[in-house]
């Protein structure tokens, strides 16, 4: 199972993010973080940093964003990821 | 595996300001992008984005057309309601979504929900409320709660002077026609996943053709409440949720949808209602015609609504387009009125005539009010009788003549409007005077009235006779 708890990610496009932390306050496992880095739109966007994911999508929800946030799970065949 | 991703039911990008954008132009943390996220989500596993008509609101979320690859109506403040209420009576295939804010759906547009709700109308209503008027700036909804600081409550929402918050869901719940109704919150990621099931619920029941479904969001706007996105979010369950209890209201089960709908009428039937008279079938159009856009104005009583609806009359005869658009003042008698109609031979696209190539104008005030308007080239009919002054205007063709003077000699006054029509016809042609004399005792309601129109006919023919347009 851990193997499959790896595998998860998110991944936060820099150029769609508004940096509003509502994803960081999601996490349950604090996998995201806010970065230091300005995007285009002129904010201080999230970043995915922490590989204890669940893939559980509530930061998926609670991202306002239409496509900011996209959640991959681990394909469940073990070993691979 | 992608688990989570961006509904299909958006488009790749919003073109709202320049090509290639990608986020939306809500402020951060706003809850209106959730819900739009929910309400494409629910459109894709529902499988239904060819068939949703989706109405957007005058609010922040205004501009949910550039999001949403549905079909889009953007409505009048507050009237989605009724917007959706053409749609499901036109469109039987449509899923009708109205997205509506509380100014807009609880203030301006009370009247529009209420009575589309209690007509049970197979549509969906999503309310997002966050108890403000966020697109602009923050002033006090219906929905503000008791001691809510906003623009125009900047001591507090007060009970005595300002009303109670009012809420929808319970009033909704008042009415016995909505099959579903609920109140769903967006304080954690956990309750709008919670919410997800709901959205997708009151589609479903469209579908289902069950009938009104009403879903509440309570909904934070940071920004004019002053907090951050994350303080916002728990405002609205520390706040908002004690006054606006988040629970189901009602989950019926009866098929309502289909009772409400309206037998459709098919094309021809239709066309059968419009057409002056069943049994004279219009001839094949003539299509040398310019397009006429004519502005017969007036006051009340003196005839000019008829006569626009004559002329069309007349028009639909030559198997032409026509459109007639009547325009009254707010009194039944004495007030001005103006028909505006429009006569092609090509679709026409608004019944609206702003600058007339054609102003028959019977009273003084028609001709103060239209005569700028005219384009150079248009003609302007003055109706002597009551206009004293001569048309100002050089590089337009003017045509004088005293109508109600004439229809006296008619033996009745209210023929004023069929002079000038019949010569507007000598003059332009459009169409013969025979086919006038046709259409009037088909078109008239009293029809004793009938003959005495149509001597007004033989009136006009015989003045225009003497009284020839003046080439200039
Ligand atoms: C007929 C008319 N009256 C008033 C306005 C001004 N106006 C624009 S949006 C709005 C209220 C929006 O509040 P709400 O419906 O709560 O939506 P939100 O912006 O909070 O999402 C008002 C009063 C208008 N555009 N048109
Ligand atoms: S999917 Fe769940 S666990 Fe993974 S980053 Fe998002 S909130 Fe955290
Ligand atoms: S919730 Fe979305 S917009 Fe807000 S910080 Fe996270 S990724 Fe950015
Ligand atoms: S003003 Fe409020 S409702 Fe409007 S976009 Fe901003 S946060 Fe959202």
């Amino acid at each position: 199972m851990a193997q499959t708890s790896e595998g998860n990610y998110i991944v936060i496009n820099p150029d769609e993010c508004k940096g509003c932390r509502l994803c960081i306050e999601a996490c349950p496992f604090q996998c995201i973080v806010i970065g230091s880095d300005i995007n285009s739109l002129g904010y201080q966007y999230a970043k995915f940093e922490k590989p204890d994911c669940t893939a559980c999508g509530l930061c998926f929800y609670a991202c306002p964003e239409p496509g900011a946030i996209t959640v991959y799970k681990a394909e469940k065949t073990g070993g691979k990821a | 595996m992608v688990q989570y991703s961006k509904p299909r039911s958006f488009y790749d990008t919003f073109e709202r300001k320049g090509e290639g954008q990608i986020s939306t132009h809500y402020c951060p943390g706003c809850g209106h992008g959730n819900a739009h996220k929910l309400i494409a989500e629910a459109i894709d596993t529902l499988g239904i984005q060819d068939r949703v008509v989706f109405l957007s609101p005058v609010g922040c979320s205004v501009f949910a057309y550039y999001y949403f690859d549905t079909g889009n109506i953007q409505c009048a403040h507050g009237r989605a309601p009724s917007v959706g209420t053409g749609v499901r009576k036109t469109l039987d295939d449509a899923i009708v979504i109205s997205y509506q804010g509380d100014g807009d759906l609880a203030g301006i547009g009370m009247a529009s929900i209420v009575h589309a709700a209690n007509r049970g109308e197979n549509i969906t209503v999503f309310f997002v409320n966050n108890a403000i008027y966020g697109m602009t700036g923050g002033q006090m909804a219906p929905t503000t709660l008791i001691d809510q600081k906003t623009q125009t409550t900047p001591l507090g929402r007060n009970l005595q002077r300002d009303g109670n918050p009012i809420g929808m869901c319970e009033l909704m719940d008042s009415l016995e026609t909505p099959v579903y109704i609920e109140r769903v919150t967006f304080s954690s990621p956990a309750k709008i996943m919670k919410a997800r099931k709901v959205v997708r619920k009151a589609l479903q029941n469209q579908i289902d053709k069950k009938g009104f479904s009403f879903v509440e969001i309570l909904s934070p706007c940071p920004v004019n409440w002053k907090m951050s996105p994350t303080d916002a979010r728990r405002w609205v369950s520390e706040s908002l949720e004690p006054i606006f209890p988040v629970k189901n209201f009602r989950d019926l089960d009866d098929v309502r949808g289909e009772s409400a709908k309206l037998p459709l009428m098919e094309g021809n039937r239709l066309l059968d209602y419009l057409k002056p008279e069943k049994h004279i079938s219009p001839e094949a159009p003539n299509e040398t015609v310019v397009d006429q856009q004519v502005k017969i104005a007036g006051f009340g009583g003196q005839g000019v609504m008829s006569a626009g609806v004559l002329l069309s009359n007349c028009v639909i005869q030559k198997g032409l387009n026509t459109t007639w658009l009547p325009s009254y003042g707010p009194e039944m008698r004495g007030g001005t009125a103006y028909a505006s109609v429009k006569v092609s031979t090509q679709p026409i696209g608004s019944p609206v005539v702003d600058f007339p190539n054609v102003l028959i104008a019977m009273n003084g005030p028609s001709l103060e009010a239209f005569e700028e308007k005219v384009p150079a080239g248009g003609l302007i009919m003055v109706n002597t009788s009551l206009i004293s002054r001569k048309v100002q205007r050089k590089d337009v063709r003017t045509y004088y003549l005293p109508a109600t003077e004439l229809a006296k000699d008619v033996g009745l006054i209210a023929t004023a409007n069929i002079i000038v029509l019949s010569i507007y016809f000598l003059i332009s042609e459009v169409v013969d005077l025979d086919t006038f004399r046709k259409v009037i005792p088909l078109s008239l309601k009293k029809k004793q009235l009938a003959e005495m129109n149509l001597q007004a006919v033989d009136k006009a023919e015989v003045y225009f006779s003497e009284h020839p347009l003046e080439q200039s």
